[in-house]
């Protein structure tokens, strides 16, 4: 539409610009307002670059630069000593960080996965009961923007060994009380349950207003030629919300690979390193442990890790959806 | 849409309304332990004499920073959303009306979709360095500029998208009567896409409110926000099980008031990208 009325003044489409009635109208306010305002383009944008680049550019290239190095502390002023590969040669003989991917790796696996069928089933519901499901929406958008520390707080009390509303539970139900959090079998599975927890809502909104987006005609010729519910749900609901459905999952995978609050609340990564994770893991060695350059070599490790499973996973997708 | 024919409410409902349940207990406990005494939450009673004494505690007793955390919450929210607003309103407008140079626009949506998605915790540290550097170390300017660049990837696309769903002929006519780029855009763009940068404000609000990673690690005493001061409170006084509730009660309020007075304005922007 904006494309047929494209002019020649560099603006996208929409013919700002070299119009008679413009030119006078900028000319009476002189000709600095109109050089300024024919630029709107660039300084309307360039807040937004400057910001970008002193706070990610900048960073990242001083990520990679002490990835190379040991860095430290002295009189005040930070030290930077060249160090090749040391970092990576701490790498791989690191056992913890191997143990923090293995835990991220099931914690993200199990988490996604839970969410999106919890989160897809409930959409389902709320889509078949008409009206309840604003309210339902409406009371499950609250997990999703309370602080983590503050889930991590309310969780850690009903965790809690004495006064928990878990071993309350047990010990009414005359089991044995758990300690949900120092006991290396439960850390995870419990932080795992926080998350699913506060995040399930998340997939919820998406895939709702996938549901009340779909189109009611092919589900209405389902029908009509007799098929029944799950067959609608199968053959045309499904392959109907499969963008939806990839959206959230790569949302939730990006977001469970970043874990920190409940961790650092819940567990510590403890006990031992049953519940170590790479995001707590490189803080706990960046900050409290103080080694900087081998924390910015994990850092881009992850960064990496991270481009290239999104680079691949939208291949895929975008792959399969020129199949389907 | 119905996708299981007419009697399915039925059966939908009551799982539907436990999953809320689900949802909702948690903050109901909560809440509950917060307004009982420490006997009552010993003892596990449910059958209480209410209280307000843990909330007194936690802003006024002399171990706590509360009312200072307070402070600085709202204060770095605030002027990082007003900031995050402006910024990205010009910015999303430039790159969504705008012809660029061929792939301009491509290359900052992947820089900042990258930037995005990347664990906080591996730009934190460079962060540190940056702003010890600069003297802004345990400052709410600090904050502020962080939770500028870390809102700012998701306000401009929301902005994008409701500036994409204006219709052009708007702004051509004005441009026709006379109007400048700068009038057209305070004039008549900003007032279209309101509800847009509503959902920018409220999002951003929230999110600088409930961040902890930075703020952890880029204060120590004088720019300390909430989410830090519940951690730091977590862990000295462990077993003050009353304050604690409190204060984690304390800070979900904005949520709540968010979800009861702005839901409709974040539900576009929370599940932007969903669709198409």
């Amino acid at each position: 539409m904006c494309e047929s009325t494209r002019t020649e003044s560099g603006v996208k489409g929409c013919a700002f610009g070299s119009t008679g009635a413009r030119e006078t109208a900028l000319r009476s306010r002189g000709p600095l307002g109109e050089r300024f305002d024919r630029a709107f383009q660039y300084w309307a944008l360039l807040p937004a670059l400057l910001v970008l680049l002193a706070l990610t550019v900048f960073p990242l290239l001083e990520l990679v630069g002490m990835s190379f190095s040991t860095v430290s502390f002295g009189q005040g002023q930070v030290i930077w000593t060249w160090s090749g590969l040391d970092n990576l040669r701490t790498l791989l003989r690191d056992h913890v960080f191997f143990a923090a991917i293995g835990n991220t790796i099931v914690f993200v696996v199990v988490t996604v996965v839970v969410e999106t069928v919890l989160g897809f089933t409930l959409a389902l519901l709320a889509s078949e009961v008409g009206r309840a499901a604003g309210l339902a929406r409406q009371l499950l958008m609250i997990p999703i923007l309370v602080p983590g520390i503050a889930i991590g707080t309310i969780w850690s009390l009903m965790y809690n060994y004495e006064t928990g509303i878990f071993n309350v539970v047990l010990r009414f139900l005359h089991l044995p009380a758990q300690s949900w959090t120092a006991n290396p079998h439960l850390a995870l599975p419990s932080i795992m349950v926080v998350d699913i927890w506060h995040w399930t809502s998340f997939v919820f909104l998406l895939m709702l207003a996938g549901f009340e987006s779909l189109p009611a005609e092919p589900i209405e010729a389902a029908r009509v030629d007799g098929a029944s519910g799950w067959q609608v749900l199968r053959y045309v609901v499904l392959p109907l919300l499969r963008p939806t459905i990839l959206v959230a999952v790569l949302f939730r995978t990006i977001f469970a690979f970043k874990v920190f609050d409940e961790v650092f609340l819940l567990t510590g990564g403890g006990p031992g390193t049953a519940s170590e994770v790479i995001s707590f893991y490189i803080y706990q060695v960046f900050f409290p442990q103080s080694r900087m350059g081998y924390a910015a070599f994990l850092s881009v490790v992850t960064i990496l890790t991270t481009v290239v499973f999104v680079a691949v996973y939208l291949r895929a997708a975008r792959r399969r959806e020129a199949r389907a | 849409m119905r996708i299981f024919g007419r009697r399915s409410p039925a059966l939908a409902l009551p799982v539907l309304a436990l999953g809320v349940l689900v949802t909702l207990i948690p903050f109901v406990l909560t809440f509950l332990t917060s307004i009982k005494y420490q006997i009552d939450i010993l003892t596990g009673a449910w059958v209480f004499r209410p209280t307000l004494d843990n909330y007194t505690h936690l802003f006024f007793s002399l171990q706590s920073n509360f009312i200072v955390n307070t402070v600085n919450s709202l204060v770095v929210a605030s002027v990082a959303t007003a900031l995050v607003v402006v910024v990205a309103a010009l910015a999303g407008y430039s790159l969504e009306r705008f012809r660029w140079p061929r792939h301009t626009a491509a290359i900052v949506a992947g820089w900042v979709l990258i930037f995005h998605m990347v664990p906080g915790v591996t730009i934190v540290g460079p962060y540190y360095l940056l702003f010890r550097a600069l003297g802004l170390y345990d400052t709410r300017l600090a904050l502020i500029l962080s939770y500028l660049v870390l809102n700012l990837p998701m306000a401009v696309w929301i902005v994008q998208s409701f500036v994409g769903d204006l219709p052009t002929e708007l702004e051509e006519a004005a441009h026709i009567d006379g109007a400048s780029n700068v009038r057209t855009f305070v004039q008549i763009v900003a007032p279209l896409i309101a509800p847009g940068l509503a959902a920018v404000a409220i999002l951003s609000f929230v999110f600088s409110w409930n961040e902890f990673l930075f703020a952890l690690n880029l204060t120590a005493t004088n720019a300390v926000t909430i989410p830090v001061g519940i951690a730091k409170y977590a862990q000295q006084y462990v077993i003050r099980y009353g304050d604690m509730s409190a204060a984690a009660f304390f800070a979900t309020i904005p949520a709540i008031i968010v979800v009861v007075l702005a839901q409709r304005q974040i539900v576009r922007g929370l599940t932007l990208g969903a669709l198409k």
